[in-house]
């Protein structure tokens, strides 16, 4: 067997895994260029696309809507590197980058779609890549702030002696990047990236379909085909839609995600061997199969000689770089801050006069007052999302065998687009005669409350076992098991979900406080609904005051209520 | 001064490095060092920790710049890290994502050497270092003393003209240790490596002596030359010989007169101040110790050299908790020898509760802090006090980080002897007894 092998390695014949990922290879990209050139198709806006119900183009749609989300993906990879290490580089850039992330995570983003929208029609004329760029941006905007934070958080955790090694043994500032940094950050990247593409489905398909003062555009893809669905009130359709979307998902989980972690494994900074290792079939084909390995043999060759190092010194502008989290003079970093604030005050006078010129006082506080009440929402249904997700994830978390088998369905479900189920609650609502401002606001946390669910399973896997059989030994009752072991065990990463399922719901909310089906139309009060209504309706100034309240509200409740609770987690509920 | 750069390989001139404490001007790290590396020689720096010789390795090969002073390598001056200086590193600083034949290659790929060229050498480098076979290992499939090894190939196979080891056998445990200096030994004897000096950082006497023509033994706070010592013994060195352990001897002399002896109550108490640093050490280290040497084989006193033998101690480890005891007067080192004082023999001696109220005493009477603490509260109306306002008081003398360091010991001692309690999330230091509240 082996010899065979050895021999057959020799002369370079296709193997058996070759037979296997040639043609899946080929054939994507064969599908990713063709549908790129459709991306690009002249457009003149207003005009409509035809899109058609017939569930023979659903593949070709959910293509389309799978490059969007590969594309978007690729844009924050980029914006991650750059903005990420610029943050770590220089303490005074930090100042401003880091500040601005925290907030840009904080802004609704469909909120702004329908400014970038005209944007981008503008920048690209008469191409359809105008609202393309506009959706992919939206995409971008949801999944871009994460990942950076990320990838800035984890060159602060890089080791110093690391750093040394590059620099005694004279790696340019390019070569450390790749060799040092993105490999370093590279398990936690992975990880980000794959939970933001899981929001990520949200927005494609709440961004392909949308109007601005009076007009729609509908790009090609599922989500248009679930907004003419709902127009035509077709519920066949929006059944294939969502069985369009869930094969899309697991393809894209296991064609992407899953080789991405079992390989980004490898990257893992830990000096022993885990016991559980990731893995993935199609890591394993694409490994094992011969003209894949040429061609990264190849890649790698290329990619050696691009890394050589050109100039032999390291010039003083690569030495400054060279020398993350440099401490800056206290004088010098007085002036900076000091500018900053001033240009932040400047910008924000100019924002507030800007909406003040436009909106009445009356109107200001109105919008205040809708944003009080998706603060009641908000809260409400991450107290019952709590109620109901914590004792199943604990019950899942505590046996090893669920927890295996519970975390990638959770995952998926936290991927799944609730907007395609919006449709199936009027439905109901309207059937049953339900009072909309409260059966409209469960939709809000329809698919954010996985991330509740899911933290608190791998917070209850995590309790170490000594602490459970202690518990056990001393003969805890039940209810001492909860107070005293299991619930502050689960907290820290309790929070985390929670932070981010409020988070989402915010988000949601600009969507799923105002519904429809066919003509009926359904709208609870809230700030989400106010947003939708001025995105429709094409007032800028108010879509501004209501983006700017909104995030106001996300930042302020982010302060007061979650990073203190982080805080409280951090510093005395962490095991260890 | 031409003949002077030919001479020596790598030089400091009064090298001094501080750094900056905020607001209150600088820490002192190193004070006017001055030595000449030598061609052909292998040179220890020895001291106990804080007297910064990690950092005077980092000043050697250009990755740290001192505040006073300059670095000449082959007469050129040092600015940034200098070709031709590799280093071993403490926790071997390998690159968890290449395999050990990448992380071998990483220098040469930095040169810029041909793909065939740096195998070539890499597996070179690999197979004299004994890695024969593991190249496409990853690291953390590796026991620790094949880690080092690879960090060994990895700065050996540039060739480079100084070797620096920062610690390179400290996480070592003690036959892997062993082997790989007897290794590391014969490619230098045999001239087998182009390397032509090796500068090493360690704080165990004995690798010292098996390895070093010459040692630098430091004191610390700031780290400057104490003593330098020649070792004129021929290789392969035995550990068991008379000069040997004379020589050990004579080096844990050096390093104790650091600690005062026979000092009058009155310069004591000058010298020991609120700021004092506290050696972070455990009360049961201490009580270790004093039972050791209190034992009735040893008669109330040990040699340094032995009693660190017997509680597998390093020197690192041990001075710590000998200062800890002589500040509270329970001990006392002289010469190569700790003597234990009477009321370390009754401390000992005594049962648990009884150890604690003397504890608590000395602790009184020896240590400014802890009685300047009791006083505190006791003059509050609650007895209560926060933790800031001793924080801040020590902050007149220490870093920050270091008076955190010190509070935190002097709680833990303050604990044991009762003399005041904690309350972590509240941060309040308080005379009550815990739980007194509740009954």
């Amino acid at each position: 067997m082996i010899p065979s092998q050895e021999a057959r390695e020799s002369i370079g014949l296709p193997n058996r895994w070759d037979f296997l990922v040639m043609p899946l290879v080929l054939a994507l990209v064969f599908l990713g260029a063709w549908a790129l050139r459709q991306m690009s198709a002249p457009y003149s806006w207003g005009s409509p696309i035809a899109i058609s119900l017939d569930p023979a183009y659903l593949p070709y749609y959910a293509l389309r809507t799978t490059l969007r989300m590969v594309l978007a993906m690729a844009f924050s990879l980029l914006f991650t590197f750059v903005y990420g290490s610029a943050a770590a580089r220089s303490a005074r850039a930090a100042v401003i980058l880091i500040p601005l992330l925290d907030i840009l995570q904080s802004v609704p983003i469909l909120g702004f779609l329908s400014i970038t929208v005209v944007g981008f029609i503008r920048l690209f004329k008469g191409s359809l890549l105008g609202p393309e760029a506009a959706a992919i941006f939206a995409i971008f905007t949801s999944q871009a702030w994460n990942m950076a934070f990320s990838f800035y958080n984890s060159l602060r955790m890089l080791p110093k002696n690391l750093y040394q090694v590059a620099d005694v043994f004279h790696l340019s500032p390019w070569a450390r990047f790749w060799k040092l940094e993105v490999p370093f950050a590279m398990p936690g990247l992975v990880w980000n990236t794959m939970m933001s593409a899981s929001g990520g489905w949200f927005f494609v398909v709440a961004s392909e379909a949308i109007s601005v003062s009076g007009k729609t555009v509908m790009l090609p893809g599922v989500g248009s085909y679930i907004a003419l669905a709902i127009q035509g009130r077709n519920l066949t359709a929006i059944g294939y839609a969502i069985v369009a979307m869930l094969v899309v998902i697991v393809l894209y989980d296991q064609l992407l995600f899953r080789p991405l972690i079992a390989w980004s494994d490898k990257f893992k900074f830990e000096l022993s061997e885990s016991d559980v290792v990731p893995n993935s079939m199609v890591l394993q084909a694409l490994q094992r199969a011969r003209f894949l390995r040429r061609l990264r043999a190849w890649l790698a060759s290329l990619a050696a000689a691009l890394l050589r190092r050109r100039p032999r010194r390291p010039q003083a502008w690569a030495q400054r770089l060279g020398q993350p989290f440099r401490r800056v003079t206290a004088s010098g970093d007085r002036v900076w801050s000091s500018t900053v604030l001033a240009l932040s005050a400047v910008s924000l006078f100019a924002l507030g006069h800007y909406i003040a010129h436009a909106v009445p006082a009356a109107e200001i506080g109105r919008v205040f007052l809708l944003g009080l009440a998706t603060a009641v929402r908000v809260f409400v249904l991450i107290v019952l999302a709590s109620l109901v997700w914590v004792p199943v994830g604990v019950w899942i978390g505590l046996r090893p065998r669920w927890t295996q088998k519970a975390q990638p369905i959770v995952l998926f479900l936290s991927a799944f687009p609730a907007n395609l189920l919006f449709p199936l609650a009027v439905v109901a609502i309207t059937t049953y005669h339900l009072n909309t401002e409260v059966w409209l606001s469960p939709l809000m946390i329809l698919g954010t409350q996985w991330y509740i669910l899911f933290n608190v399973i791998s917070g209850a896997a995590a309790i170490p076992n000594d602490l459970k059989e202690a518990a056990a030994n001393l003969g805890l009752r039940r209810l001492m098991v909860w107070r005293r072991l299991i619930l502050p065990a689960i907290f820290p990463a309790y929070v985390t979900g929670g932070l981010t399922a409020s988070g989402g719901a915010w988000n949601a909310s600009v969507v799923s406080e105002i519904v429809s089906w066919g003509p009926t139309r359904l709208t609870a009060t809230g700030l989400g609904a106010y947003i939708a209504q001025q995105t429709a309706a094409g007032d800028d100034a108010r879509i501004a005051l209501g983006i700017c309240v909104m995030s106001l509200y996300v930042i302020i409740i982010n302060r007061l209520v979650w990073n203190r609770l982080y805080r409280f987690a951090q510093a005395r509920l962490t095991l260890e | 001064m031409p003949d002077d750069s030919t001479a020596s390989l790598l030089e400091l001139r009064m090298i001094s490095k501080s750094f900056a404490a905020p607001d209150k001007g600088s820490l002192n790290v190193l004070q006017e060092i001055s030595l000449a590396l030598r061609p052909g020689e292998i040179v220890a720096v020895l001291g106990k920790s804080g007297c910064g010789k990690s950092t005077l390795l980092r000043i050697m090969c250009g990755l740290t710049r001192p505040t006073q002073g300059e670095v000449l390598y082959r007469g050129e001056p040092v600015t940034g890290p200098a070709p031709g200086i590799t280093m071993v590193f403490q926790t071997f600083g390998l690159f968890p994502w290449l395999t050990v034949l990448q992380n071998v290659e990483l220098g040469l790929e930095a040169q810029g050497v041909a793909l065939a060229e740096r195998r070539k050498r890499a597996l070179e480098a690999i197979d004299m270092i004994g890695l024969d076979g593991f190249e496409s290992a990853y690291p953390k499939e590796l026991s620790g003393g094949m880690r080092q090894r690879v960090g060994f190939a990895r700065a050996l196979v540039v060739n480079p003209d100084i070797l620096l080891m920062d610690e390179a056998f400290s996480a070592l445990d003690v036959p892997t240790a062993e082997s790989l200096r007897n290794d590391l030994l014969d490619l230098w004897i045999e001239r087998l490596i182009p390397t032509r000096a090796i500068v090493m950082v360690s704080h165990n006497i004995e690798e010292a002596l098996l390895l070093a023509n010459r040692i630098f033994v430091f004191d610390s706070n700031p780290g400057r030359v104490k003593a330098e010592l020649t070792i004129p013994l021929k290789y392969p060195r035995d550990r068991e010989s008379p000069l040997f352990r004379q020589m050990v001897d004579r080096i844990y002399s050096i390093m104790t007169t650091a600690i005062v002896p026979n000092e009058t109550d009155a310069l004591r108490a000058g010298r020991i101040g609120i700021g004092y640093r506290l050696p972070s050490v455990t009360v049961a280290q201490m009580t270790g110790v004093l039972e050791e040497v209190n034992l009735p084989a040893n008669e109330g006193r040990v040699e340094l050299a032995e009693l660190a033998e017997s509680q597998q101690m390093e020197v690192d480890d041990l001075f710590p908790i000998l200062e800890a005891l002589e500040l509270l007067d329970f001990c006392r080192v002289a010469g190569r020898e700790v003597v234990v004082a009477r009321h370390g023999k009754a401390f000992v001696e005594a049962d648990i509760r009884q150890r604690k109220v003397i504890f608590a005493e000395h602790l009184i009477k020896r240590v400014p802090l802890a009685g300047h603490i009791r006083r505190v509260l006791n003059e509050r109306p609650a007895q209560t006090a926060p933790e800031q306002r001793f924080l801040r008081e020590l902050e007149d003398y220490l870093s920050e980080e270091e008076a955190q360091r010190v509070f935190s010991v002097i709680i833990d001692w303050g604990r044991y002897a009762e003399l005041f309690a904690y309350d972590y999330n509240a941060g309040v230091l308080s005379t009550e007894n815990p739980g007194e509240e509740v009954a």
